[in-house]
């Protein structure tokens, strides 16, 4: 008999609308979380799993109120508690772990002190014993000195070693239980892995049991036993982790993990149609049955019921799931990605570009001395054929976006030479660009919130290039624009809408028709999915693929997601600390041999897999600035090869794929060491 | 692909002001603001046709007569009918001061934006100049400016104006600086817009909310500012009714004519009240709320 940490019995939570009508976000929730047990909660923004897990803490939002339902923790109704019992039970007994540690932990106090605060608050600690307690969980969440670290500000550590502290801090009144938000959302894709990794560890160590709440069903399978699927509200799947992510028998799961870029997949994963609904519009019938390819006429009338499915230990909401049973993942191979027509017709040409943040003091700007020896972006030299789309892939800080900004014009680049259609230089500075080359060019941000202004409806958006570059106004304007949101597959109908009316990828294609409204050559997409949901992720991927091919546009697709630039890219350029490390075709960038950085990132990629764990190979420490000599990567290099790393500037190989890599290592004696391993 | 379509009709200019006006009055103290106001430009308007007595009639006879049912708020000491000046008194200083504070917003607007926009050595320059004028006593300055110009409105409505604008340019800058970092205005410039542009089409919308409301505010304060001047004797010139000049006469003989001071000072305070709540008011159905409760 497993002993129950929480039980949740049929838990409503929902808000009173301006119409005085009650409309639930939670709707009838019912689960268990047993002692030492990690469970994944899982679920597209605005599916309820924080509220979910805030809940589980007896905190329910301002605004929101319990509609039935109990949380019961030790046999007692956590929602109906006092604050003062609640004081005893949060931090003590059920902890939490933030999603933005940076923003979690006070920044004008050390970390020593805050740990020292939530030892003094949960434990009955001696100062001394204090004092041990804290090198103690330092060392725990595997942070190096921890007697300096302890000494630190929060700014002073980077964002991983911040999400160490809040684990230290979380651990510090030994839980029961600890609930996890999004914890690694925000980190490089290397100190994710080194984080879950970690968490995976302490469930093991000390027996709490978790709750992991997350979007990223890839940071679900590496750590949890069991997991929860949620939509719009409701539990819809609930089993372990092997059966979910592998034999999933909701019709949701199953479009959700299709939709995932995988690195053993080739070309654009499937999108899934649609959105999930807003809260209160769905009256009767099951929440999914306008996405739903299953779907029948009796879901739309009659309500499914979470369903215990014995022979997979699975709850499932859904009529049909045993069509799902036997449904194998044999059409997940889609050929959709078009091959690049080999024609060599540069259209733009990077060449010895660096860029440096530094400010020149007023003396030297004079002087016209240049004394940034070692600038944030050095030594670019990318050529990029018509209708290619190249990636640039890097954490943060590799100087991905600032390249992408150089080439927009919108930073100065400091030395080299940007050159448009073979011969026409592009000047470093905006002002002085030619109308023609600024529409030739055209951005697309990562967030649609901010690239949007919100004051403008769909089509004041859209015509703003329309007006600058074409001079349209009147009838002329508005036929265009209807044409050109026909064509990222929006009706007439949203010209007046305002960005908040709009769902993520909704807003995303309007920023995506803006772009296409200048009739560009060149577009620069920078994370352009990062901030959207999977499901949704797809659709756009597959929007920018299919314009395309309609149009012939050049891509520079900037991306920390290797899954994601596999998927959509023709050639990659692998950077770190603004310098080029490799760049070669998609295909022989994820095959070895490569460099080491590409080895690193690759190792730690999260498959939505719980069989296939990250490979570990080097440590995530962060780096503030690039080296002054020798090669970029020597300070976290797993392979380095000794001095001459560090003194000389590797030089380029080309490998039989055609693949160019800077590396001091021989090619051959690369792949050897790679594939042997 | 299949869209959820969401039929909505486009809201009018004309339709945005009144959910914003019925947003407003939802709350008690935004409607109590709202009427307040409502009743003091209406009595400013349409006083002069049923003033039951002649503004400036002179009556030793009548000197500090107690509120009677033909003086209604009683008579001042030179016998004018106290009612008849409260409800004529607020004219000049509504007026003076709306299209003072209309040009504070004007001036403080567009250099707060300017300045929030090209950032830099010349945002340092202004706002230090914008600081320096900050520390001077405004009231000394104003007395200065009229004592050498007279008391005419023309000289008034700038003046007010010019000292009142000075705030407005700090939160405009302000506003500004929250959305010159947003991708909007990336993409705009990237695509070669203008700096006029990229005022007029991107920044403005996004600042303009938090403008009118700081105007708003301002307006009860310039009304405030311009009453002390008449009560000072460099407003209004007698003998105009205003509230400021009547308290300022009444003072002395406050202890046995307490009406002929209370009714402007009652006006008054009535009408700054209503501004404010007003204002206040209208920053919540603007969703700019200066007093949200925290999220935890």
């Amino acid at each position: 008999m497993q002993q129950v940490v929480q039980e949740i019995k049929n838990l409503s939570i929902g808000f009173t609308s301006k119409k005085g009508e009650q409309i639930s976000i939670l709707k009838n929730i019912s689960t268990t979380i047993n002692k030492g047990e990690t469970v994944g909660i899982v679920g597209e923004s605005g599916s309820g799993k924080s509220t979910l897990a805030l809940a589980m803490m007896g905190y329910v939002k301002h605004g929101l109120f319990t509609i039935s339902g109990e949380c019961i923790y030790q046999s007692n109704d956590i929602l109906k508690m006092k604050n003062r019992e609640l004081e005893n039970i949060r931090g003590r007994k059920i902890a939490m772990i933030p999603q933005n540690a940076g923003q979690s932990l006070t920044p004008n106090l050390k970390i020593g002190y805050q740990i020292d605060e939530a030892l003094r608050l949960h434990t009955n600690f001696q100062k001394e014993d204090r004092d041990v307690k804290i090198s103690e969980l330092l060392n725990k969440v595997r942070l190096p000195s921890p007697e300096i670290i302890a000494k630190r500000y929060p700014h002073e550590l980077s964002g991983g070693q911040q999400q160490r502290v809040a684990v230290a801090m979380a651990l510090a009144g030994s839980p029961d239980l600890l609930l996890l938000d999004e914890p690694t959302t925000g980190l490089d894709v290397t100190t994710q892995a080194h984080v879950l990794e970690l968490l995976n560890f302490i469930a093991k160590d000390t027996g709490t049991s978790m709750v992991y709440v997350s979007h990223d069903l890839g940071a679900i399978a590496q750590v949890s036993d069991r997991v929860i699927v949620m939509y719009s509200g409701e539990i819809v799947l609930d089993g372990p982790v092997r059966t979910i992510l592998k034999n999933p028998i909701h019709p949701y799961t199953y479009g959700l993990l299709k939709s995932i870029p995988k690195l053993t997949l080739s070309g654009l994963p499937n999108s899934m149609s649609g959105s999930q609904p807003q809260p209160g519009t769905i009256k009767e019938g099951c929440s999914f049955y306008d996405r739903c390819e299953f779907a029948e006429d009796k879901c739309k009338i009659n309500t499914p019921e979470l369903e215990f499915v014995s022979e997979l230990n699975t709850s499932v909401r859904c009529f049909n799931h045993k069509k799902l049973h036997k449904k194998k993942d044999e059409d997940t191979k889609s050929s959709k990605k078009v091959l690049r027509k080999l024609t060599k017709n540069e259209i733009l040409d990077i060449s010895s570009v660096s860029i440096s943040y530094a400010k020149q003091k007023f003396i030297e700007q004079l002087l016209n001395k240049i004394d940034d020896t070692n600038p944030t972006v050095k030594d670019i030299n990318i050529k990029i054929d018509k209708g290619e789309t190249l990636a640039l892939v890097g954490e943060s800080g590799s100087g991905k976006s600032t390249i992408l900004k150089s080439i927009a014009g919108l930073i100065k680049a400091k030395n080299g030479i940007i050159k448009f259609d073979k011969n026409k230089i592009l000047s470093n500075d905006l002002k002085k660009r030619d109308a023609n080359y600024l529409r030739a060019i055209q951005l697309i941000f990562q967030n649609p919130d901010e690239s949007l202004n919100p004051n403008h409806t769909v089509e004041e958006i859209v015509s703003q290039p329309l007006k600058l570059y074409f001079g349209l106004s009147g009838n002329e304007l508005k036929q265009k624009i209807i044409e050109v949101l026909k064509k990222v597959r929006l009706g007439e109908f949203y010209l007046t809408r305002y960005p908040r009316q709009l769902s993520g990828g909704e807003k995303q294609r309007v920023a995506v028709a803006r772009a296409f409204a200048a009739k560009p050559d060149i577009i620069l997409c920078d994370e352009v999915t990062s901030a959207l949901d999977v499901s949704v992720q797809a659709a756009v991927l597959n929007l920018l693929q299919e314009l395309k091919v309609d149009f012939g546009t050049t891509y520079i697709f900037v991306s920390h997601d290797l899954a994601v630039v596999k998927a959509i890219s023709d050639r990659v350029a692998v950077l770190y600390q603004g310098r080029l490390c490799e760049i070669g075709p998609s295909e022989s960038v994820y095959k070895f041999p490569s460099h080491p950085y590409t080895e690193v990132l690759l190792g730690a990629v999260l498959e939505p897999d719980p069989d296939i764990k990250p490979k570990l190979v080097a440590e995530d420490i962060v780096e503030e600035k690039p080296p002054e000599k020798g090669c970029s990567f020597q300070g976290r290099c797993p392979r380095l090869l000794g001095q001459i790393c560090k003194t000389d500037v590797p030089p380029w190989q080309i490998d039989e794929n055609g693949n160019a890599i800077r590396c001091h290592i021989k090619i051959n004696d690369l792949k050897n060491q790679q594939t042997s391993n | 692909m299949t869209l959820v379509i969401k039929q909505e009709k486009p809201k009018s200019t004309f339709s945005k002001i009144v959910e914003i006006i019925s947003t407003m009055a939802s709350r008690p103290s935004g409607l109590i603001g709202l009427i307040i106001l409502v009743f003091h430009v209406t009595l400013a308007i349409t006083s002069p046709l049923y003033a039951p007595h002649d503004y400036k009639a002179i009556d030793p006879s009548l000197m500090l007569q107690a509120p009677s049912s033909e003086y209604w708020f009683g008579t001042d000491s030179l016998g004018r009918d106290v009612f008849t000046r409260t409800i004529l008194g607020g004219r000049t200083a509504l007026t003076v001061t709306f299209f003072g504070s209309l040009i504070a917003l004007l001036w403080g607007g567009a250099l707060g934006i300017f300045c929030g926009l090209v950032g830099g050595k010349i945002d340092d320059v202004v706002m230090r100049i914008i600081d320096a004028f900050l520390s001077i006593p405004w009231i000394l300055a104003m007395l200065l400016i009229v004592s050498l110009l007279g008391t005419s409105t023309i000289v008034l409505i700038p003046a007010l104006g010019f000292f009142y604008g000075k705030g407005i340019v700090r939160v405009a800058r302000a506003a500004t600086h929250d959305v010159i970092a947003k991708d909007f205005i990336v993409s705009a410039r990237a695509r070669g817009h203008g700096n006029f542009s990229i005022i007029w089409n991107e920044i403005l919308p996004n600042v303009r909310d938090a403008i009118m409301v700081e105007g708003a505010m301002r307006w009860s304060w310039m009304l405030l500012g311009f009453s002390s001047l008449s009560f000072l004797g460099f407003g209004v010139s007698p003998p105009t009714p205003d509230w400021g000049l009547m308290i300022s006469n009444a003072r002395g003989l406050m202890s046995f004519a307490y009406w002929a001071v209370l009714a402007p000072i009652f006006g008054l305070s009535s009408l700054i009240i209503g501004i404010n709540l007003t204002a206040d008011a209208f920053a919540k159905a603007l969703g700019i709320d200066r007093s949200t409760k925290a999220p935890v």
